[in-house]
């Protein structure tokens, strides 16, 4: 076995199980806001995620007559992880198991599997369910901690009937129970022809509740503070640079202040895109997925200020409120020419 | 990676902090033989000494079975430029001439000269020190450090004399002491500094004299701040009239490979296919600068160097003083290992060493260090290769900014013109990207095989076109000789035969076709 091995004779000792398991730790802080926000409903979609997802990996394998054993390499886990922390709480199971499945099969396995797949799983899987479920999908579901919410999630009864029937299923009003993320009211109120302003104040928008995540949202998008925590234990780890998340959310910041300082009554002010919906979760954890992001420091750069563009875009102009995914998967397509064209200058070369 | 990395990446984009090379990585040191003084290998029974240990052309040898020889006597050498000749190691009888395995990882054998030493090391009457060698022009010193068989002795093996070629459009200004010593275990450097300062001071002058420089700057890893003290001190107690300025670096790995320390040390990058002289600088390796001085203050050439005896495997690791041509197994046992059950030997540092197929292989003059490792140790890190994820750890540590998995899958998929196209051959191939791969990928292994891929192909397409250039040769040679034919034909029938001119060129016609 050791006959042809080559320098070096040393390793470091990283691994892709190590590296999966650095970003689930980073995403703890996310995690655990998402259950204290959610109750039961956050445990009930993170377990039945993560079980899909690893049972879908292994089926993949198993059909393919692939070894198995990548489904213990912590990829499929994360992946779970981040299907359960962009979802809506109220999603009903077999969201989350359509998801799930999705995003190994089609996101991943088909193209080979780890290493291979060209987009995001996890973004690809909530693209298909939001197109495919648009109701289901946008239907989100008062946190817990808020006054006057009519639900206990906190029981566990309550939490197991809206995740299998749906919180339809659940007597009283459904505006009493759900209510729209920050970003769907300014939207609705600018197709209403609404003042950015006015739409915000009527939605009782705070800063800081933004920022500690006191908000409709995905179970694990509301609270910004928990993933920037994570997003700079990232970074201190070196398992991701600073390049894609700083050019990421600086381009949306940028786009936000110069257009919001020309008409504040039709764009929206820089702090409240950095924090409202997944461009935090997108920025620190999507778009630095290593397999569909660019490899080299420039193209990183050029990755990360695609999806500002196209995520600033989106929400504004287009038909979502919320473009975060839109714009790292279609960043995605273009990772392999932005890597062709954005090499580093080797040593001692003009170009 | 390195610790500061997120800083560094970020002064760099901004295009700041220089003076310090890009990528590298902390490879634990294992720096065991350090503290340890070095001792005299005693001589073994048998020297096996190889007629090549150099880059460059095989050597010729001048001696004949039976013969007695001296040590320092010459006894191979080629006439090719880029070449080094080889020295007898101590004074005995050449008993054979034959191939024996050398250091290289396929266990490839070379003719090798075998000799029995005497037990006097007398050394050759014809080795005369150069005293003043201050007053002695720089061309006569260059061409002794030629006779004396000198290389690079940390571990590249070049011919030193090459790179003491003055070139009037680039002086040199500027000689660098490599004092780094970035491998893990390997402390032969440190050693030197420590026990010969002196003598490595004086070759730094002598290779100032050489190639005329104003400046020398001795760079040493902050791991070892006993070294630079001793040579502060040296320099001190000498009052040399010269400037020489003792620099600490920081301990990083590859900073003592020869582009880095230079880009470290003047913020300069060497030009592609380019030699350091082309931006005034000179750089040199501690024990070949203590072989330069050898060479010319004691007249001694290169029979023996400092070898780093170390690893996970050997009881008493050491620094030893081997004669070239001392069989590893030799020199194990002087540091107590005997059995090789379940061991590896690794011949040079673990991040650019190769591994040897067995212990009966000589010291060359390249052998920086051998270590010895469990298998098991092996095993451990040389393991099953997964899938690419594309982390991009490799591009942020590579000295060269290369984009090593890219690199790798045109190698893989042997798209070598691809390969060619992401300057395969500009990796120096230190082994940072495959050092902190998740996946395992045996990244430099790939590198390898692209390289040489793509020179045979070259070759190949060298040898076509050459041939093609000869046919065409001859081709045209045939043409111009049957039209010289046709020539002469046509005037030996106009002398003799005046007549009928029409008939004569439509001949002429059919000839020349």
């Amino acid at each position: 076995m050791l006959i042809h091995i080559s320098s070096p004779h040393m390793h470091g000792g990283n691994s892709i199980r190590i590296t999966m398991l650095t970003v689930m730790i980073a995403l703890l802080p996310a995690t655990i806001v998402s259950v204290y926000l959610f109750g039961w409903l956050a445990v009930l979609h993170l377990c039945l995620c993560i079980g899909a997802c690893m049972g879908s990996e292994w089926l993949a394998l198993r059909l393919m007559g692939r070894p198995t054993t990548p489904v213990l390499d912590g990829s499929a886990a994360l992946t779970g992880l981040f299907i359960a922390l962009i979802l809506p709480a109220a999603a009903p199971w077999w969201i989350a198991l359509l998801g799930s499945i999705f995003a190994i099969i089609l996101g991943k396995q088909v193209y080979g599997g780890i290493g291979y797949n060209p987009f995001n799983p996890a973004l690809s899987a909530r693209i298909i369910l939001l197109i495919s479920f648009p109701l289901m999908m946008t239907t989100w579901v008062v946190p817990m901690h808020l006054g006057g919410s009519a639900l206990n999630l906190y029981d566990f009864n309550t939490s197991l009937q809206i995740f299998i029937h749906g919180i339809q299923s659940i007597p009283g009003h459904l505006d009493a129970m759900s209510m729209a993320t920050p970003l769907g009211h300014v939207k609705t109120a600018a197709t209403q022809g609404i003042p950015v302003i006015d739409a915000l104040k009527s939605y009782d928008y705070n800063l800081l509740d933004a920022f500690l995540g006191s908000e409709a949202g995905s179970m694990g998008e509301t609270s910004a503070l928990a993933l920037l925590i994570g997003g700079i234990y990232l970074l201190a780890r070196h398992t991701i640079t600073w390049h894609i998340p700083f050019s990421y959310l600086i381009t949306v910041a940028v786009l936000a202040l110069i257009f919001s300082s020309i008409d504040p009554n039709q764009y929206a002010p820089p702090l409240f895109h950095l924090l409202a919906g997944g461009l935090m979760l997108c920025a620190f954890f999507m778009a630095t997925d290593p397999v569909s992001s660019p490899v080299t420091p420039l193209g990183q750069i050029v990755f990360g200020v695609g999806c500002g563009v196209l995520t600033w875009c989106i929400r504004t102009w287009g038909g979502y409120p919320e473009g975060a995914m839109f714009a790292v998967v279609l960043m995605n397509m273009a990772v392999p020419l932005i890597d062709h064209y954005c090499r580093p200058r080797p040593y001692g070369r003009k170009t | 990676m390195s610790d500061s990395s997120l800083f560094q990446s970020l002064m760099h984009s901004l295009g700041l902090g220089h003076s310090d090379f890009n990528g590298g990585i902390h490879p634990p040191m294992h720096k065991i033989t350090a503290a340890q003084a070095s001792e005299v290998s005693p001589m073994p029974p048998v020297l096996i000494v190889p007629l090549k240990q150099h880059i460059g052309e095989a050597c010729i040898p001048l001696v004949q079975i039976g013969d007695h020889v001296y040590r320092g006597q010459k006894i191979a050498r080629a006439d090719a430029y880029v070449t080094a000749s080889i020295h007898a190691p101590t004074s005995g009888k050449v008993v054979k001439i034959e191939d024996h395995r050398i250091p290289h990882p396929s266990g490839m054998g070379l003719p090798c000269m075998f000799i029995e030493p005497d037990g006097h090391d007398t050394i050759d009457p014809a080795c005369l020190p150069i005293v003043n060698w201050r007053e002695n022009d720089p061309d006569l010193l260059r061409e002794r450090i030629r006779q004396s068989g000198i290389v690079g002795l940390g571990g590249a093996a070049f011919p030193t004399f090459i790179k003491l070629l003055r070139d009037r459009h680039h002086p040199v200004h500027t000689v660098i002491l490599n004092g780094i010593e970035c491998e893990p275990y390997l402390t032969n450097d440190h050693r030197l500094m420590l026990e010969n300062t002196r003598q490595v001071i004086e070759g730094m002058q002598i290779l100032m004299h050489v190639v005329q420089a104003q400046k020398a700057i001795i760079a040493i890893e902050d791991n070892k701040p006993d070294a630079a003290e001793a040579i502060n001190a040296c320099l001190s107690k000498q009052r040399l009239d010269l400037t020489v300025e003792v620099r600490l670096m920081p301990t990083r790995y590859p900073q003592g490979s020869e582009k880095q320390l230079i880009e470290s040390l003047t913020g300069k990058q060497i030009p592609a296919g380019k030699l350091p002289l082309h931006v005034g600088v000179l750089c040199q390796n501690i024990g070949t600068t203590k072989a330069v001085y050898d060479a010319i203050a004691e007249g001694i050439p290169l029979t023996e160097r400092m070898v780093t005896v170390s690893g996970d495997a050997v009881p008493k690791p050491k620094n030893l003083r081997v004669r070239i041509g001392t069989p590893m197994r030799f020199v194990f046992a002087q540091c107590g290992l005997e059995d090789f059950d379940d061991i590896q030997i690794l011949h040079g540092g673990p991040m650019m060493g190769e591994k040897l197929r067995s212990a009966d292989i000589p010291i060359v003059k390249s052998s920086t260090g051998i270590l010895a490792m469990h298998t098991a140790t092996m095993q451990s890190v040389h393991k099953h290769e997964d899938p690419c994820i594309r982390c991009g750890h490799c591009s942020i540590v590579c000295p060269i900014h290369l984009v090593p998995n890219l690199l790798a899958d045109h190698c893989r998929n042997n798209q070598f013109d691809k390969a060619e196209d992401y300057h395969l051959f500009d990796c120096i191939e230190c082994g940072c990207c495959s050092y902190v791969c998740p996946s395992n990928i045996p990244l430099v292994h790939y590198f390898r095989y692209g390289k040489g891929q793509l020179a045979q192909l070259t070759r190949e397409r060298r040898f076509a076109d050459e041939s093609k250039a000869r046919s065409e040769q001859r081709e045209r040679r045939i043409e111009r000789e049957n039209a010289d034919k046709a020539a002469r034909r046509q005037r030996v029938r106009a002398e003799t035969k005046p007549v009928l001119d029409g008939k004569n060129s439509t001949e002429n016609d059919g000839d020349a076709s």
